[in-house]
């Protein structure tokens, strides 16, 4: 496993090729994105301004987004004046060796973790291990996903790809104070994870941990979660690390009233998480004696650099867009190859990393444009219009041979009327000799597709002859 | 040149001559609080299992010995300036947070009986903030039972009203019913590291 980089992957085609054929992975996917669409769309609807909260929710993003210098200062000054200290990593590198750093200093060989999807980014956990230091995932489903060896495949849920059976087997195998006689029901196996957790929780002394948001004006970092490992990981240790990408500020605390509404109920379809934390640097007497914040780059100011696909950086992470992609709930999160799966990771990853992979080149292929991800989206980014924008660009980056030959020709043929003319009346001619099928690799589109039927006469032939249908 | 720098000078090249985004803000922003809204905030907190019992203002004491009976919960956890009347009514032994008790002390006991700072009728949440009959985060945190008793002019209506209310500098803690996960097949099942029950008293 090479954790957050799924290095060496294979392209979306061929992954999710692989992925379709898997009924278990099918049925597991349609199983989970079926209930929490339906949870979604009833909290939803209970609320008479959600168009209002989204509209409110993407503007701020936007605003924030375009005077992010100014509100990140803001937000080091804040969380400074609060007792925190800020760090600034500009690619994951940095940041592994900021926070390798600030652990070794604690003299612990261990950390507790909040589910973060910075430092899954990042590749923390294996960077931490090279230097010797234990990083213990505490959200059920990273735990799963870390105690089977495996990647993540959901934003919210990483191991939606599993079902009870299956997470039972990896608890029997990789836990050893699980009770041998284990049942499957899910209330069996999250008692499991809290034993397996709680001495752990109790006895930790340094934890790292994301954020949700965090307030510019007053230097406050919020996390949502459900379990309570979160509470456990921000309030029991005495260092606590929080890495965060730079676009997760937001500039006021009134702000959160909109982002309180939108991301549980776009998230995991309830009115509200179970806990959410909130905290300003460090509390005398309640909490960690020692707060650091990492403000993560790694990629972020080169998407914010792009006027369509910078819209990506509003994403909230609530992964609603996964769970109505027709795509993602056939193919699976793995075949992303990315730790940000689904239509968003479609815009996100390629971003981020670049066009340079022929994984990553492949990603603004991953969608069908039906638009529901835009639909569902509680920050309105524009999904289809990024993909389809990111498209121009792989084919500029030397992606589709063959589509970029044959653009070319369009432009040729369509730039003057004469040539088009001659055309038509050429293949006119020799439509016989058209087979409804192309050879070679065309045939990967034709086997879906039909060719439409060369007319004997173009329409233009056909106007001129009888003048706009006056004469036979 | 340092990381800060470098980080700051590639967001202002990214964004130079981007337009600058109005905010608009027609979604409700509600207000309102009080008794009124305490029908809604109880059916709200009920649809996250937890128990509630909604009681006159001077039968709080009763609400809490008889919650406490029911639990068998016979050492709490008790925050300093918790109203000692809402005690008045149970045998059950009090355990201050003075010395600051261990996670491990936190862990032996029964429960932990707190009030709170707001409570959201819209999402059935409470918010503790640490201030007075609250203590700090982990005596909420660590113990299996919360019982928390809520009065009638600390519910508002909805979010945008509780952090009206709520002092950004405090460590807040947002309670919708007690801790759960949907990891397994998104099926929602309640009690993982938080406590496993939370109750809660209305005082009206």
């Amino acid at each position: 496993m090479s954790g957050g980089t799924f290095l060496g992957m294979p392209a979306f085609p061929e992954a999710s090729a692989a992925a379709v054929r898997d009924s278990q992975l099918r049925f597991n996917l349609r199983k989970a994105t079926h209930t929490i669409r339906g949870k979604r769309a009833a909290v939803v609807g209970e609320l008479d301004d959600w168009a209002e909260l989204r509209a409110a929710g993407k503007a701020i993003k936007d605003e924030t987004l375009r005077n992010l210098d100014r509100y990140l200062l803001q937000l080091e000054e804040a969380v400074t004046r609060a007792g925190g200290t800020v760090h600034w990593a500009a690619d994951a590198a940095e940041a592994n060796r900021i926070v390798a750093g600030l652990v070794k200093a604690t003299g612990e060989t261990s950390v507790v973790k909040v589910k973060s999807m910075a430092t899954q980014e990042i590749g923390l956990n294996e960077a931490l291990a090279a230097e010797g230091v234990a990083a213990y995932e505490t959200d059920l489903a990273e735990l799963i996903v870390q105690l089977g060896d495996d990647w993540p495949s959901h934003i919210l849920v990483p191991a939606i790809h599993r079902n009870r059976a299956e997470i039972r087997e990896i608890f029997l195998r990789e836990m050893p104070d699980a009770p041998r006689d284990l049942a499957d029901d899910p209330r069996a196996l999250a008692e499991a994870a809290r034993l397996h957790l709680r001495d752990r929780f109790l006895s930790a002394r340094v934890a790292v941990s994301g954020a949700n948001f965090m307030v510019a004006e007053t230097g406050t970092l919020v996390v949502l979660e459900s379990e309570g490992n979160g509470r456990m990981c921000l309030t029991l240790p005495e260092t606590l690390i929080s890495v965060v990408g730079i676009e997760k500020v937001v500039p006021t605390w009134r702000d959160l009233e909109v982002f309180l509404q939108l991301l549980p109920r776009s998230s995991t379809g309830e009115r509200m998480n179970p806990y959410t934390s909130t905290w300003t640097g460090v509390t005398p007497g309640d909490g960690p004696r020692e707060f650091h914040l990492v403000l993560l780059d790694n990629g972020r100011t080169s998407v914010l650099a792009d006027e369509v696909g910078r819209q990506a950086l509003r994403c909230i992470r609530c992964s609603a867009c996964l769970n109505v992609c027709p795509v993602y709930e056939r193919a699976g999160g793995h075949a992303y190859g990315s730790v940000y799966p689904g239509p968003i990771g479609a815009i996100l990853t390629p971003q981020l990393r670049g066009l340079d992979s022929p994984l990553d080149n492949s990603l603004p292929y991953a969608s069908t444009l039906c638009g529901a991800c835009y639909d569902v989206c509680p920050v309105a980014i524009d999904i289809p219009s990024v993909l389809v924008d990111l498209r121009a660009k792989a084919v500029r980056a030397g992606g589709h041979r063959a589509e970029r030959a044959g653009m070319r020709a369009a432009r040729w043929l369509f730039s003057r009327e004469v040539r088009l003319a001659r055309a038509q009346r050429l293949a006119g001619r020799l439509r016989r000799f058209v087979p409804g099928r192309l050879p070679g690799p065309g045939a990967a589109w034709t086997d879906t597709r039909d060719l439409p039927p060369i007319p004997e006469e173009s329409f233009r032939d056909w106007w001129t002859r009888t003048s706009g249908g006056a004469k036979p | 040149m340092s990381s800060r720098d470098l980080i700051l000078s590639r967001i202002r090249a990214a964004v130079a001559g981007a337009p600058e985004t109005e905010i608009p803000r027609a979604y409700a922003r509600g207000g309102a609080s009080g008794a009124d809204l305490a029908d809604l905030f109880a059916e709200r907190v009920r649809d996250y299992r937890a128990a509630v019992r909604a009681v006159p203002a001077d039968g709080v004491a009763d609400a809490v010995a008889a919650a406490l009976a029911a639990r068998g919960a016979r050492r709490l956890a008790v925050p300093a300036g918790l109203p000692e009347e809402w005690l008045a009514g149970t045998e059950a032994e009090r355990v201050a947070d003075e010395p600051p008790l261990t996670p491990a002390a936190l862990d032996g006991l029964d429960g932990v009986i707190t009030g709170c700072a707001v409570a959201i009728a819209a999402t059935g949440t409470i918010v503790l903030d640490a201030g007075p009959g609250q203590g700090r985060r982990a005596l909420t945190l660590v113990p299996d039972y919360h019982l928390c008793v809520v009065t009638a002019g600390q519910i508002v209506d909805g979010v945008p009203a509780a952090l009206e209310r709520l002092d950004p500098l405090a460590p807040l803690t947002w309670i919708s019913g007690p801790s759960a996960t949907s990891d397994i097949e998104l099926n929602r099942v309640e009690g993982v590291h938080g406590p496993r029950t939370l109750e809660v008293v209305i005082a009206l």
